[in-house]
């Protein structure tokens, strides 16, 4: 312990291994962006391709419950900063009390997206080749609407139920890290020279954010 | 808070609470007007997708300026989360000029 910090052994002193978990921090953030990135380019592609496709799965999304996911989790990035702000300026019990309503900011922003994916597979809509058109047909003229056009409809599904999974694992995934930053915060680990795990953990955080802003115009206002 | 300046470490920079607010309340704003415009998509016809993304590129720089304090981060850090972007850019250039081509040589896909 120098100051507070636990410099492991292999690091000159408590700035450079600061630096070099950023920098650790910082590249797995490059993968991730080409990771999303790369299911952005298929639908763009695809998007093009089939634009009469899209705009027909497109209407099965509502914007409204897009929309107030995408406060919740901005909300949730403003709790996680001031999360790491009062970690920096050693108040840890304040910053216990952000990084819990991060958490709870998660888990309402799974819990929509809960009644999203359920609401939709009570229609009979999967992603690919699971989904039903014929029960999804039948729901429609149930309810009075026209059928179907594209006979491959299952395609938007499965760039819809892909994108919004992979970013709901990260945000599953997020919610675990924040819990373990939230314990050791509790238990003290952390000081002003020393908040490295809640740096990493929020530039995280954050990412899924920022993937997030570019998600919900993608998939719920063009389509 | 200024005592807490550039106390050990450089990198670690402490940002006023006060900017928070306003990033926060920025992107809140910025979200109400994507959905504004989305109100206003018919009059807008195929510019209502630039505008959403215009917007969604803002929030993101605001995001990463300030929240990940990419704005105070080391060069190093900076340039290696733009290679991201950039390699992204290059896969998304080569697959349109792949496409293009194809269509420009066998009118399908």
């Amino acid at each position: 312990m120098i100051n507070g910090v636990p410099v492991q052994e292999h690091y000159r002193d408590a700035s450079h291994q600061f630096a070099s978990a950023k920098e650790g921090i910082w590249l797995f953030m490059a993968t991730e962006i080409l990771m999303f990135g790369g299911l952005f380019v298929g639908y763009l592609i695809f998007h093009m391709k089939y634009p009469q496709m899209f705009a027909e799965g497109a209407q099965f999304l509502d914007w409204r419950l897009g929309f107030v996911n995408t406060l919740v989790l901005i909300f949730s990035s403003l709790t996680m900063a001031l999360g790491i702000y009062f970690c920096q300026i050693n108040q840890p019990k304040k910053a216990v009390w952000a990084l819990a309503i991060t958490i709870l900011c998660g888990a309402v922003f799974m819990v929509i997206k809960y009644f999203e994916y359920t609401h939709k597979f009570h229609m009979g809509i999967y992603p690919g080749r699971m989904l039903d058109l014929e029960m999804l047909n039948q729901h429609l003229s149930s309810i009075g609407k026209p059928a179907i056009a594209s006979t491959n409809l299952g395609m938007y599904f499965g760039f819809y139920f892909c994108m919004s999974g992979l970013h709901g694992i990260h945000v599953i995934l997020g919610m675990l890290m924040i819990s373990w930053c939230l314990y050791r915060c509790m238990r003290g680990d952390f000081n002003p020279n020393y908040y490295t795990a809640v740096e990493g953990v929020g530039i995280f955080w954050h990412i899924i954010d920022l993937v997030w802003i570019f998600l919900f115009p993608l998939l719920y206002l063009v389509g | 808070m200024s005592d807490n300046h550039n106390n050990h470490h450089e990198e670690h920079h402490i940002m006023p609470l006060a900017t928070y607010y306003k990033v926060a309340g920025a992107l809140f704003l910025l979200t109400f007007l994507t959905v504004g415009f989305h109100a206003l998509r018919e009059y807008m016809g195929p510019f209502s997708a630039l505008i959403a993304f215009s917007i969604a590129a803002v929030k993101a720089f605001l995001v990463m300026a300030w929240f990940m304090h990419l704005k105070y981060d080391k060069l190093s850090n900076k340039i290696i989360f733009g290679s991201g972007f950039i390699f992204l850019a290059l896969l998304f250039v080569i697959c349109i000029m792949d496409i293009y081509t194809r269509l420009n040589v066998n009118s399908v896909l």
